[in-house]
């Protein structure tokens, strides 16, 4: 029956690759500024430009260059950068295990930072506590991650000396320096995960603990926070699985300023220097995996849901 | 009544306020009755009288804005269930008392498997295994008649009917051998069929194990069928109570009569249409200033306008808040009821 579910699930996936795909690749085509004037300079010949053109594909028409350039990366061919040379598999992969690590504990600090705030502040309802939490609820989407980036970097790096300003160290390397290094950029980016999380999964538990089998779970005799873990939390989880799966994709968005910010070379900034570039290949294959990532994430959301909620019918 | 013995649980001048900004909203207004071990107690009224409230009071799950007087009193066993501290309430709760609630459909949380659920009070007041609880549990599914019951224990309550997942309730409420169970609306969400099924249960239940049982319903013919005693609340106080064969007979006080006409009858002759009481529940902030039940009440005299009648015993039998059935005895029990021709 699971396995069903997830077969089922996984066709979903198929038309939503080829349909956001598509679009895309459109798009990066439709960036102002010629790829090749870039790559030749101001001064090419017109013979030369229009060589090169035929070289890249340029010259065909978008739907024919969309179906070769799919051909390819469906064969795990991405192509290669128009001014490096470089393959684009090669540089997109490993600049996203970088990305990965980046977002992965965002997404740790928002997850447990929003819970710890929310589940705080139903517990002690009014207190100081519950202002604090609803502080940060509102603080965390206010702020631009960027700025928080800079204060962060300003008064940690800076004054203090806690942690370096920029560079990334694989926790491969040195799990130390990578938790000094990710600290502040993993903040940044999951600031406003956490008031996110903080926000919805506080009004989702107030809704839930005034449920009637939460005082049936009361009328058994259940201390209150047992009230509220086992009986109110997986409950009130169930809609906060959704702002989690976009959080992801919002997050994944999100590192092209934080990485630039802190000089992290991942996704982000090769996305950035891609479009300053034109560097379109590159850029496709950065969006593409961009992509497929967060299309796996919807779909491990999904199955969040079948776990979480027994209702839901596979 | 068999007064000798010391009630199971005693409730006395139960008063309960909510402060708003309008005013003082007094729910339950002065209540006071008792059930005796094995009884089964029918607490009887309109939504907005109070009835719910009263049965929470008892559980001590009210909503926070709900406070009490100082004179009012819960005492199970001797104790004042209301001077009690929130630990050793809890210890009560689900242990000595037990609650089964309207709708089970709401009241079982849905992500949990039925015998998780009824385990879980068991390990809290038995001090057993997880493991051991489920046997336990798996037995109550057994005694409150659910067919298959090893392969339902890991069943989520979406996937048991209406009337399963209130025998789940009754299980969940029997968990720890209680000796009262509040059983609020236990039928109201059931279809028809199926609501014989659950009283009949409970009745069998009482008999067997000699639990009390109060009975909160709106449900006259669900009162007939199973209860003891009967009280009848209007607007937060108790206007009638009596024997449920006194006051399916005899009943007293006007809002009683109209209560019982109000319920369509099966056999005899017809209505064209079905009685009402006339007009509605008075606005809880402004309560007439005698008897709450004077705006609608076709007997009523200056008197009723004047000054609330207090429970007093008619010597009919039944206990009785009415100046007109106090006064002129025999006098308002005279009339022609259509109450007659549905007992």
């Amino acid at each position: 029956m699971f396995l069903k579910y997830l077969a089922r699930r996984l066709l979903y996936v198929i038309p939503m690759l080829f349909i956001t795909t598509l679009i895309v690749f459109s798009f990066i085509l439709l960036i102002p500024g010629d790829p090749v004037l870039a790559l030749l300079g101001e001064n090419a010949t017109p013979e030369k430009i229009a060589q090169v053109r035929r070289d890249l594909g340029l010259d065909q028409p978008i739907i024919t260059q969309y179906f070769d350039w799919l051909k390819n990366a469906l064969q795990g061919d991405l192509g290669r950068s128009i001014f490096t040379g470089q393959y684009v598999h090669d540089a997109v992969f490993g600049r996203l295990a970088v990305t990965f690590q980046l977002v992965f504990v965002a997404m740790i600090i928002s997850v447990v930072g929003g819970m710890f705030f929310a589940i705080t502040s139903i517990y002690f309802p009014n207190s100081w506590m519950d202002y604090v939490a609803r502080f940060f609820g509102t603080m965390g989407s206010a702020i631009p991650n960027f700025w928080l980036a800079m204060l962060l970097v300003l008064f940690f790096s800076l004054k203090l000396g806690w942690v370096p300003a920029t560079g990334f160290t694989s926790i491969n390397d040195n799990p130390i320096d990578f938790f000094k290094g990710i600290l502040l950029p993993a903040i940044s980016l999951g600031a406003v995960g956490t008031a996110q999380i903080t926000r919805h999964l506080r009004s989702s538990l107030m809704e839930v603990m005034s449920a009637d089998y939460v005082r049936t779970a009361y009328s058994k005799g259940v201390k209150r926070w047992r009230a509220i873990f086992n009986h109110g939390l997986q409950n009130a989880m169930l809609p906060v699985v959704t702002t989690i799966g976009i959080l992801f994709g919002n997050l994944l968005g999100a590192t092209v300023v934080i990485e630039t910010v802190f000089a992290i070379p991942g996704m982000g900034q090769l996305a950035v220097n891609s479009i300053l570039q034109r560097d379109f290949t590159m850029l496709q294959g950065v969006v593409l995996v961009m992509i497929v990532m967060v299309i796996i994430i919807n779909f491990i959301t999904d199955i969040m849901y079948a776990i979480l909620d027994p209702r839901i019918e596979y | 009544m068999s007064e000798k013995e010391e009630p199971l649980l005693e409730v006395k001048d139960l008063e309960t306020f909510i402060p708003t900004s309008k005013g003082e909203i007094k729910p339950v207004n002065g209540v006071s009755f008792s059930i005796n071990k094995g009884e089964i107690v029918a607490l009887v009224g309109e939504s907005g009288s109070g009835k719910s409230v009263s049965s929470l009071s008892i559980m001590g799950l009210n909503a926070s804005a709900i406070q009490y007087s100082k004179d009012s009193s819960i005492a199970f066993k001797g104790k004042d269930l209301l001077k009690l501290k929130e630990k050793e309430m809890r210890k009560i709760r689900g242990n000595e008392v037990a609650m089964i609630f309207q709708d089970p459909m709401f009241s079982l949380n849905p992500v949990h498997p039925i015998g998780r659920q009824i385990a879980e009070s068991i390990v809290l007041h038995k001090k057993v295994k997880y493991k051991e609880a489920l046997v336990t549990a798996l037995d109550l599914l057994n005694k409150v008649g659910i067919p298959d019951a090893k392969r339902r224990l890991n069943d989520y309550p979406h996937q048991l009917s209406g009337g399963m997942r209130q025998r789940v309730m009754i299980a969940m409420a029997l968990a720890c051998d209680p000796q009262l169970i509040i059983a609020d609306e236990p039928t109201t969400a059931l279809d028809v069929t199926i609501q014989a099924q659950i009283l009949n249960l409970l009745r069998k239940l009482q008999q067997e194990s000699g639990i009390a049982i109060l009975l909160i319903t709106h449900d006259l013919g669900v009162v007939a069928e199973t209860a003891d005693r009967v009280l009848v609340m209007y607007c937060g106080k108790i206007v009638e109570e009596g024997t449920v064969e006194d006051i399916f007979e005899n009943p007293l006080h006007p809002y009683t009569r109209g209560l019982l006409a109000s319920v369509p009858a099966l056999y005899g002759p017809s209505k064209e249409k079905l009685d009402t009481i006339p007009g509605v529940v008075p606005n809880p902030l402004e309560l007439p200033k005698g008897c709450n039940f004077v705006t609608r009440c076709s007997y009523a005299t200056e008197k009723c306008s004047q000054n609330a009648p207090t429970l007093l015993e008619h010597p009919a039998g039944n206990m009785v808040a009415c100046w007109n059935a106090l006064e002129e005895e025999g006098g308002i029990g005279h009339y022609e009821t259509a109450a007659s021709s549905i007992t």
